[in-house]
């Protein structure tokens, strides 16, 4: 293997790492909320700081190797994308802190009902986000146009879970604070999704070298 | 070519059904300059190019890139029967300039209008007036006065004018070996080629003069249509609008260069930008 290969490899592995750290933190800040569960927001803002410190790290390398090896063609695209991907993971482990945060303010309040949208909208996402890092991984287009075709869904519940919220706040003032909280959480869980969505595209770009961003027919 | 959108894929390779004929419609319709059709080349026994078929577009810059020995520029000398100069070469199939088969025209009037400038610089044993001049005297150009407003409009094109505008008598060989590269291009420019040919022009220049050099192109192809062989991958980059992959003879792929850099259709051209040839 040639010595820029080595580089390459070792930046995909640590953008893998990062993703893993990624995934973790969203499904532990949907745990602290379900569960009620402190440990798992700290878990949440451990990863935060090594996170932030591999973007740093993947940018640096990333930079370098473009500098040095003035890559062409499919690593002139893997590179491209992994800067741009990094940079959603990046914000989606800022979201997921965003989601324990408000898990904690929630944590010593009584639920308002029972928590089923939210987790069912997290699962959605989670997913979401797996499949675009196995679409990465495996350089699949196919598999990551379906997560391009998904986010509507998750758009979808985001509406219901906030009208039913307003529709709560309504009836019940005295719970708008919590409703508050489940608006920002339901907010959030739509971001990670559209970064997901992102990095779809950023797939499809890497293997077939087509730019489907704001392009609705590229995407099908 | 599976995944280029239509619009990408601007020039293609003709196929075998392809005639030069398409060519030459096309050139009518495009503002093609040269057309390329069905190019085979020989030194001696030996081929060296095989059925080659490429459309140039007029006022454009084109690279060829491609492993050494793999005939880019041997097409190259062939656009201006410079090969002719070689003894047992012998080139079949089309090349129309114009849509005018350039093996059927005067090779001194081919060459006033489709210009070369070679590797390594080379000016001639005489000062740097003279050496721009020699073109035009040898075509006859008797009016000093023209003869001094030509040379220092092909300086000015060259971009060396406010370098050697007070020193025109000094002997060429004076000058850096980036400044007579630029005298060569200069001592191309005066006889007001349609067409200039380059091959590898920057091998022997540092970054400053390369700089200098692929900016003249930038500026002159308004004027004129430019092909360069080079082997500087990130030089075809900067400076071309299109680019052709040769490799063992063959035209492997040709489109714009930004397809060719970001997302070559054959697996040839990928693995050699790529740097995982061979």
């Amino acid at each position: 293997m040639r010595h820029f290969e080595i580089r390459l490899d070792e930046l995909r592995k640590k953008l893998l790492e990062m993703s893993g750290l990624v995934e973790s933190s969203i499904y532990r800040s949907v745990q602290a909320l379900v569960e009620k569960d402190e440990a798992q927001v700290r878990m949440v803002m451990e990863n935060e700081e090594r996170i932030n410190r591999m973007q740093i790290e993947i940018d640096d390398l990333s930079t370098e190797l473009l500098l040095l090896q003035q890559p062409m063609a499919a690593d002139l695209r893997f590179l491209t994308a992994t800067i741009k991907i990094n940079n959603d993971l990046e914000r989606m482990g800022d979201h997921a802190v965003n989601i324990a945060e408000r898990a904690i303010s929630l944590m010593h309040e009584p639920l308002i009902k029972p928590l089923v949208d939210i987790p069912q909208m997290a699962n959605l996402v989670e997913s979401l986000l797996r499949k675009c890092l196995d679409a990465f991984v495996r350089k699949d287009a196919n598999l990551a146009r379906n997560v391009l075709t998904s986010d509507d869904e998750v758009d979808h519940m985001r509406d219901n879970i906030y009208n039913e919220l307003v529709s709560y706040m309504e009836s019940e003032p005295s719970a708008i604070r919590s409703c508050v909280d489940f608006m920002f959480i339901a907010r959030n869980l739509e971001r990670i999704a559209d970064h997901a969505t992102n990095i779809a595209e950023d797939v499809v770009f890497l293997v077939e070298g087509a730019d489907v961003r704001h392009r609705s027919e590229a995407r099908k | 070519m599976g995944n280029l959108t239509e619009s990408e894929v601007i020039i293609g390779v003709p196929g075998p059904d392809r005639t030069i004929q398409d060519s030459v419609n096309e050139a009518s319709k495009s503002a093609l300059k040269i057309a390329v059709g069905h190019l085979n080349f020989h030194y001696g026994p030996r081929q060296v190019l095989f059925d080659i078929s490429l459309e140039i577009p007029d006022r454009k810059i084109t690279a060829l890139i491609g492993p050494s020995g793999c005939g880019k520029s041997t097409f190259l000398r062939t656009l201006n029967r410079m090969h002719e100069t070689v003894n047992g070469t012998r080139a079949e199939g089309e090349v129309l300039l114009d849509g005018q088969d350039i093996f059927a025209i005067d090779v001194v009037r081919l060459r006033r209008r489709v210009g070369m400038v070679f590797q390594k610089s080379n000016p001639f044993p005489k000062s740097i007036f003279e050496n721009v001049a020699y073109g035009l005297k040898i075509n006859r150009m008797a009016n000093r006065s023209a003869i001094a407003e030509i040379v220092e409009k092909s300086l000015r094109r060259a971009a060396l004018w406010d370098e050697v505008k007070d020193h025109l008598h000094k002997s060429a060989y004076s000058l850096s070996g980036g400044q007579q590269q630029r005298l060569c291009i200069a001592r191309a420019l005066a006889v007001d080629p349609e067409v200039l040919l380059l091959d590898e022009p920057c091998s022997a220049l540092d970054p400053v003069a390369t700089a200098k050099i692929e900016d003249l192109l930038l500026d002159l192809v308004s004027s004129c249509t430019i092909v360069i062989v080079t082997h500087n991958m990130q030089q075809a980059a900067r400076v071309a609008d299109y680019t052709g992959f040769f490799l063992l003879g063959k035209l492997i792929e040709f489109n714009k260069t930004d397809v060719i850099f970001k997302n070559p259709a054959q697996k040839e051209t990928e693995d050699y930008i790529t740097g995982r040839f061979g």
